[in-house]
């Protein structure tokens, strides 16, 4: 980009590669793209890994009595998968693409505390691998159990001392109590950075959307995370020091459990979910080559679904036996939430008609997101009817709307972000070829498995069962959702292959290749540590569309 | 399927009754496949009533929504033969931002209302004092029922009564736990409700058919989740008050199983199981008292023959690994002693 005044020549390359020397300045980093990159590649890692777990469950579940996994190891498996995905897949990624991103899109050298970021993302690694350290650790002197087996959400009195012997819970909790201090550290950074660091002319209605929501996020991250750890905190004294919080043979709760869970449960969808709206807020517009369609409507949406979110929770627990009037609030909440998730659905849409839409690889991960996003949302609506979640919770159904939330939603839009953001953090453009191999096995395999899987939970099919009978109607659909593991598997395949030959022998991107306009692509690609040689100044949301189009600028028309 | 429908006939009925004054052990029809969409009791029906409204709406907005997606994607890419202009610049519209706030509302004041209606109808409806009073307690993994009104106890298979249109036999369910969370689902019963420990929880069903359906526990509680199945056996007013006076029958002393009931009684069966009228008084498993009049062992893990009822005995692990009943390590002779004994349980 000629018109770009913070072009840095190339750090002269006299000195020989050393590979301590390399190592050493990753780790002790403060910088905010480096450590974005280390929270996705990290995440990335843990999604490897757990990812194959959840393919070791649907083998277990091809066919019905299958002996491939005993039952101790298969609920470990879900377990770990469960817990890995939300925590050390989802969180971290995303604060990785916040981290990365926030203070270029506001034109900010880092972010506001840079030693508290990287300490938030070495505490949340050593959680992460603390949680899978149980496989060995867990068993303790006593033999028993080895990585966790309470499911995700733990329910008590499951994970007391009664039921759950050894340590393997002990590791459950711990692990995600500190991980859960690395994802409050990037919260409160994104926060005071969004509020405090902002160029000049960077009013908030003129950032870009991305940072509008992922400054919701921080503030719910803030908000319901210590619910969870408070609640962690009892379990621990309960298990350590006979406290019986949620001890029922002693006068505890199991539903006290429950609820605080879900204070933090539920917003954590959203915490998960709205990034993946960041993200398709940005790649959207630039592909359909159009400002996105009401940005003020879609901030106040966000909003709305952030303040919503925190009403919901008991959804989760229609089946307690709350009161017809609980049952009816908690409903009636959540059906709200719908309403703003609507009207995004119909901004993203507003704002690819009359477009003129190229379809490279970020976008299509982005049109699978709609569509499946709506999926999901539909599904999600059913499951607000009360009455119905009386059917449907806990069962495969269940199982497969909020895969379709997390993957339909979510993960592709990460793979949307990354193929986006990868020319700006490395130089080079990810092929486009491999990209969509990538995006069409991945996009096949996934709807063949979480598709089926409604309609068995329909048939009756509980969730979190190592085998079934057959007979039952439900052979079919899991055979179908294990084929369709074989895509999603050979589709991650292709984007390894992708990050690696890309990095290394992907085409020049230069600056901006999707001739995009917000201020992360007035910097050089990859940026220098500083980010911008002289802080930029902005008049409008698309400071990059008023340099090119001068005659034309936003600043007139916002 | 075909045969379910023809139960519905006249003559089928007839035929399924009289099957069943042959043999207990073809109890009318089992219906394997639990689809909540097919509904064959009272509360079920409803939640199937409303299932169908929301699906239709939602069915609706799919079709819309995703058809002006499909419709924009194709419609508006760029062509290989367009010109580099970028095309208008539209920030937004204030009346189309109305237009698509007011249509969701109209549909959540629509789904709110219904889902009020009939969250309440079932949750509040009044039951005959007269209805069956059931207690069904949770167990790692199986189900204690109890019938406080009969006098019976028995575990994993609930035999209530068809309702007709002119004589309601609806039955009330207490659920409790004595471990950890389970939860009760046989759908097309009604839905699911938690068993929670230090609570007591009700449901109520009104079957309208008759025969076997099935359910499985529905809250994660621990290594054997998959194998907590549940059964409701829906009887003619008839046939259910021949279970229950056979239920509550005095035991049958059979000399042939008396070496086997010397075993049983003299091994650590009896700490955990119970058998009316002998010393075992154990209430961590299941009553065997009735065993025999069960379809099935180990809360649906294996049909009750007597193979499976062997094997069970000689290792239980082999038919529900990780179930809390141990391996007695029995001898060959004892097993079979034993056996011949529970299969006098009827």
């Amino acid at each position: 980009m000629a018109t770009t005044p913070s072009r840095t020549p190339a750090p002269a390359a006299s000195e020989p590669f050393s590979l301590p020397t390399w190592l050493h300045g990753w780790v002790t980093t403060a910088d905010h793209k480096r450590l974005g990159v280390m929270y996705i590649l990290a995440g990335l890692g843990f999604f490897v890994v757990s990812g194959t777990m959840a393919a070791l469950i649907r083998i277990q579940l091809v066919v019905p009595n299958n002996q491939f996994l005993p039952p101790e190891m298969f609920n470990r498996l879900f377990t770990m998968h469960g817990t890995a995905m939300v925590f050390l897949v989802g969180m971290p990624i995303i604060a990785g693409l916040m981290n990365y991103l926030v203070p270029l899109m506001i034109g900010a050298r880092d972010m506001a505390f840079p030693r508290l970021n990287a300490f938030g993302f070495w505490i949340f690694l050593f959680g992460g691998c603390l949680l899978y350290f149980s496989y060995l650790a867990a068993p303790g002197l006593s033999g028993a159990g080895s990585a966790p087996d309470v499911g995700w959400f733990a329910y008590s009195p499951l994970t007391g001392k009664a039921f759950s012997r050894g340590h393997s819970t002990d590791y459950w909790i711990l692990s995600i109590l500190i991980s859960g201090i690395g994802s409050l550290c990037s919260a409160v950074n994104v926060i005071v950075t969004v509020v405090c660091m902002r160029c000049r002319g960077m009013t908030l209605m003129r950032m870009p959307l991305f940072v509008w929501i992922v400054l919701v996020v921080a503030y719910l991250i803030v908000i319901v995370l210590p619910p969870l750890t408070a609640a962690q905190i009892m379990l621990l004294l309960d298990r350590f020091l006979g406290a019986k919080f949620f001890d029922t043979q002693a006068g505890g709760s199991a539903v006290l459990w429950q609820h605080f869970f879900w204070i933090f449960g539920h917003p954590e969808v959203y915490i998960l979910i709205l990034p993946g709206f960041a993200v398709a807020s940005e790649i959207i517009p630039v592909f359909s080559r159009k400002p996105i369609f009401g940005y003020a409507v879609m901030v106040g949406a966000t909003v709305m679904i952030g303040f919503i979110s925190l009403g919901v929770w008991a959804h989760h627990m229609f089946t307690i036996g709350m009161s017809a009037m609980s049952n009816a609030f908690f409903a009636t909440s959540t059906m709200l939430v719908g309403i703003p998730t609507g009207i995004k659905l119909f901004n993203w849409l507003g704002t690819m008609w009359g477009g003129k839409i190229r379809f490279r690889t970020p976008m299509l991960f982005c049109v699978a997101f709609l569509f499946q996003f709506l999926c999901a949302g539909l599904t999600g609506i059913m499951l607000a009817v009360a009455p119905f979640d009386w059917q449907l919770s806990d069962s495969y159904f269940v199982v497969a709307h909020f895969h379709y939330v997390l993957i339909g939603g979510l993960l592709f839009t990460i793979f949307g972000a990354i193929y986006y953001w990868f020319p700006k953090v490395t130089g080079r453009l990810m092929s486009e070829r491999l990209g969509r191999w990538h995006f069409w096995l991945f996009a096949l395999g996934f709807n063949l498995t979480f598709a089926p899987l409604h309609i068995a939970g329909i048939l009756g099919m509980p969730r979190r069962i190592y085998t079934y009978d057959a007979g039952r109607g439900w052979e079919i659909w899991n055979l179908v959702a294990t084929i369709g593991v074989a895509f999603q598997a050979l589709g991650i395949l292709f984007f390894v292959a992708n990050l690696l030959w890309s990095s290394r022998r992907g085409a020049r991107a230069g600056d901006d290749p999707w001739d995009a306009w917000t201020l992360e692509w007035s910097t050089t690609s990859p940026p220098p540590p500083y980010n911008f040689e002289t802080l930029p100044t902005v008049r409008s949301r698309r400071p990059l569309w008023d340099l090119k189009h001068p005659s034309d600028p936003d600043w007139r028309v916002e | 399927m075909g045969s379910r429908l023809g139960l519905n006939s006249p003559i089928a009925r007839v035929a399924a009754i009289a099957t069943f004054l042959e043999g207990p052990a073809l109890l009318a029809e089992t219906h394997p496949v639990a689809n909540i969409f097919k509904p064959l009791s009272a509360p079920a029906e409803a939640i199937h009533e409303i299932s169908i409204l929301a699906l239709l709406i939602c069915t609706a907005i799919f079709v819309v929504v995703g058809g002006l997606l499909a419709y924009a994607v194709v419609r508006f890419r760029s062509r290989p033969g367009d010109d580099t202009s970028e095309p208008p610049q539209v920030y937004g519209s204030v009346q189309l931002e109305m237009a698509w706030t007011a249509i969701p509302i109209l549909v959540v004041v629509v789904l709110v209302v219904a889902t009020l209606r009939t969250t309440a109808a079932i949750q509040n409806a009044p039951l005959p004092p007269d209805a069956l009073q059931v207690r069904v307690v949770g167990h790692q993994w199986w189900w204690e029922i109890e019938y406080p009104g009969l006098g019976i106890v028995t575990a994993n298979e609930l035999h209530v009564p068809v309702s007709a249109r002119d004589r309601r036999r609806p039955t009330a369910i207490h659920l409790e736990s004595a471990d950890v969370i389970h939860s009760f689902w046989v759908p097309q019963m009604a839905g699911k409700t938690d068993l929670i420990p230090s609570r007591t929880n009700r449901m109520w069903l009104e079957p309208y058919q008759t025969g076997t359906f099935l359910g499985n526990c529905a809250e994660y509680c621990g290594t054997q989740h998959a194998k907590m199945m549940l059964r409701v056996v829906v009887d003619t007013p008839e046939e259910f008050d021949r279970w229950v006076a056979a239920q509550k029958a005095a035991p049958v002393e059979s000399p042939a199983a008396q070496q086997g009931r010397d075993v049983f009684l003299q091994t650590s069966c009896v700490n955990c199981h119970r058998i009316q009228g002998t010393s075992a008084n154990g209430v961590f498993g299941p009553d065997l008292s009735r065993l025999m009049t069960r379809q099935t062992l180990a809360a649906g893990a294996a049909a009750n023959t007597p193979e499976n009822l062997r094997r069970w005995l000689r290792d239980p692990a082999t038919i529900k690994p990780g179930c809390l009943m141990p391996n007695m390590r029995l001898t060959p002779t004892e097993v079979e002693q034993i056996a011949t004994y529970l299969e006098t349980l009827r």
